[in-house]
């Protein structure tokens, strides 16, 4: 069996399935924790307080105006390189015919050149991320072994599939299989490490906004 | 390497050159046929003459052509090369002294020019192959003269000067070698060493590619330079999609998703329908077939990838290069999917559930011993 073989046929087969699993693991382990019951009166109707948590999502989006000038352009940047990346992944053709064999459905994509400058433009931004995290002493105190692995498995892979795109350094075929077998230790990695944001993110903003909420704090 | 005695007409017998003249083609006819095949071999211009000038001095070089377990499309394609055409390479340039399938005599006679040609030219003469040699059986899936293809190799391999394996078979195990491989095949390279050995890979090769490859190894004398699977790079240096002319629909996105849509009619790229360009070192975007008239991905159907390494295996030809491969029945369905999310879905599931239950377990215990504790100072 060769490389690409192996990267798209059983490694990828186990990646999926750890995945899967370790997705629904901690998605259950974190939904079937114990809270602590609220023994005070809600300050708010409960349609008010899983409100104000649905519209938390939106406020905890961007920076409070207090801060917008110290966190603004970090938050910004980080929203640039994660749309990019979302581009690269759902409309680059290769992709597409990855996806769509894995879930049955295809979409139009983007041109190869149009692609490209994205994803040019999306890596140099996720390296400015890694200089903003080891230049602000308060990120770099607040960051671990995850934060530096999450970013460098992220940035393999899309080193990997441009260098794939454009075929330098190798062969077409060794670069696709390293880019896949790249993706596969990303989807290994991604529910034990800060990967997980991704399902996290938004239900963790909503339920403190509602906990807040239901006490009858602004969030 | 040829050694320059082999290169040498022994007394008495013709040079390539007094060959040529007795059938009337003259020096700059034959420079400009060595040249058109330098060209084919993506060779420098200049090599042609000096191929040319070697060429008609050397005595014709020994050539045995052995075939295995094969289908004889490599030889099919050997016969249909334009440039060198086969009667002039057998005629003029090298000694066929020994082809089961093209050589009038049969039987006896046939093993007995074998093994006068091996004898006579031993140390000096090539080898070709075509068709993997099954070990199976002890080696009983494919004999000729009641000697199985693995003896026959190793005893030709012992006095050859170089070998060129033909087609995938020989050079990679090929359609015999495809799981689950029932004769115990193999490739040449897996059978002996100490031999130079050239693949010309291809289910079939193009034919330019065969007698190419066999004319610039007999007028130079030099093995060609070869990559990591080696096969000669003026033929194997580039994929097949570095050189497709359908190229700009993929760099603009525009594939064809069925065979009969308007972008098949357009001409569009074929990679979602599974052509494996990207991945397959080959000569088709360029040399072509059948005298440089088309290639497959001209036809409409996309590349099979038939001249890499266990091509046969590597999942459906129909689908695009990127796409999972789910075992040995070629890509993952979205029904293979769902089954497989839905049971990982249910061990995750099971692991949080069992995690969250541990959890509070112990966040119950810590609970009461707080409470224990605070009994206690009361
Ligand atoms: S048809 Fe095949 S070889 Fe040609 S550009 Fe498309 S993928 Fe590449």
């Amino acid at each position: 069996m060769d490389l690409l073989s192996f990267a798209r046929g059983p490694a990828l087969k186990v990646a999926l399935a750890v995945f899967c699993a370790g997705v629904v693991w901690r998605i259950a382990a974190f939904a079937l924790l114990r809270i602590r019951r609220d023994l005070n009166r809600p300050r708010n109707s409960l349609f008010k307080y899983l409100g104000a948590g649905l519209y938390t999502i939106g406020t905890r989006s961007w920076p409070h105006p207090e801060f917008i000038r110290r966190t603004g352009a970090g938050e910004a940047l980080g929203y640039s390189y994660h749309m990019g990346l979302f581009v690269v992944v759902l409309l680059f053709a290769p992709h597409i015919a990855f996806l769509g064999s894995l879930f049955g459905i295809t979409w139009p994509g983007l041109p190869n050149s149009v692609i490209t400058v994205i994803a040019v433009i999306s890596l140099t931004l996720f390296l400015a991320v890694l200089f903003r995290r080891v230049t602000s002493p308060v990120i770099r105190m607040l960051s671990n072994f995850d934060d530096y692995f999450s970013w460098f498995i992220t940035m393999l892979v899309m080193v990997t599939g441009l260098a794939a795109t454009a075929q330098i350094g190798a062969r077409y075929s060794t670069l696709v299989a390293v880019h896949i077998l790249s993706v596969d230790v990303l989807l290994l990695w991604f529910p034990f490490g800060k990967l997980m944001h991704a399902f996290y993110i938004f239900p963790s903003r909503a339920i403190n906004g509602a906990i807040l909420a239901r006490k009858g704090a602004a969030s | 390497m040829i050694t320059r005695d082999a290169a040498t007409p022994a007394s008495g017998q013709l040079s390539v050159g007094e060959m040529l003249l007795a059938h009337g083609i003259g020096r700059r006819g034959f420079i400009k046929f060595c040249t058109a095949a330098a060209s084919a071999m993506a060779l420098p211009p200049w090599m042609g003459a000096a191929m040319a000038e070697q060429l008609r001095n050397a005595a014709r070089p020994s050539v045995v052509y052995l075939s295995f377990q094969e289908c004889t499309g490599c030889f099919e394609s050997f016969t249909r090369s334009f440039a060198p055409t086969i009667e002039n390479l057998i005629f003029n340039v090298i000694s066929l002294d020994y082809d089961d399938t093209l050589m009038a005599a049969a039987g006896d006679a046939a093993e007995a020019a074998l093994a006068s040609a091996m004898r006579d030219h031993f140390g000096n003469y090539v080898v070709v192959v075509d068709g993997s040699i099954p070990t199976g059986a002890g080696g009983a899936y494919c004999t000729a003269g009641g000697r199985s293809a693995v003896d026959t190799l190793r005893e030709a391999a012992k006095g050859a000067s170089a070998i060129i394996c033909v087609g995938t078979c020989s050079s990679f195990g090929g359609i015999p070698f495809a799981d689950p491989n029932p004769t115990g095949a193999w490739p040449v390279t897996a059978i002996v060493g100490g031999v130079p050995i050239i693949n010309v890979s291809g289910c079939p090769p193009i034919p330019e590619v065969i007698t190419g490859t066999l004319l610039q190894l007999v007028s130079t004398g030099q093995i060609p330079d070869l990559d990591e699977h080696r096969r000669p790079k003026a033929f194997f240096g580039n994929t097949i999609h570095d050189r497709c002319y359908r190229r700009p629909f993929f760099d603009a996105g525009k594939f064809a998703k069925t065979f009969d849509d308007e972008g098949a009619r357009n001409g569009w790229c074929l990679y979602e329908l599974g052509c494996k360009g990207p991945t397959t070192f080959n000569a088709c975007a360029t040399l072509k077939w059948n005298g440089g008239t088309s290639f497959p991905i001209e036809s409409g159907h996309g590349c099979l990838g038939c001249s890499e390494p266990g091509f046969w295996d590597k999942g459906s030809f129909y689908s695009a290069e990127s796409t999972p491969q789910w075992g040995k029945a070629g890509e993952a369905t979205p029904k293979q999917v769902v089954e497989l999310a839905g049971i990982t879905a249910g061990v995750g599931a099971v692991l949080g559930t069992a995690s969250a239950g541990v959890s509070r377990l112990r966040q119950a215990s810590r609970q009461k011993a707080a409470e224990h504790e605070h009994q206690g100072d009361e």
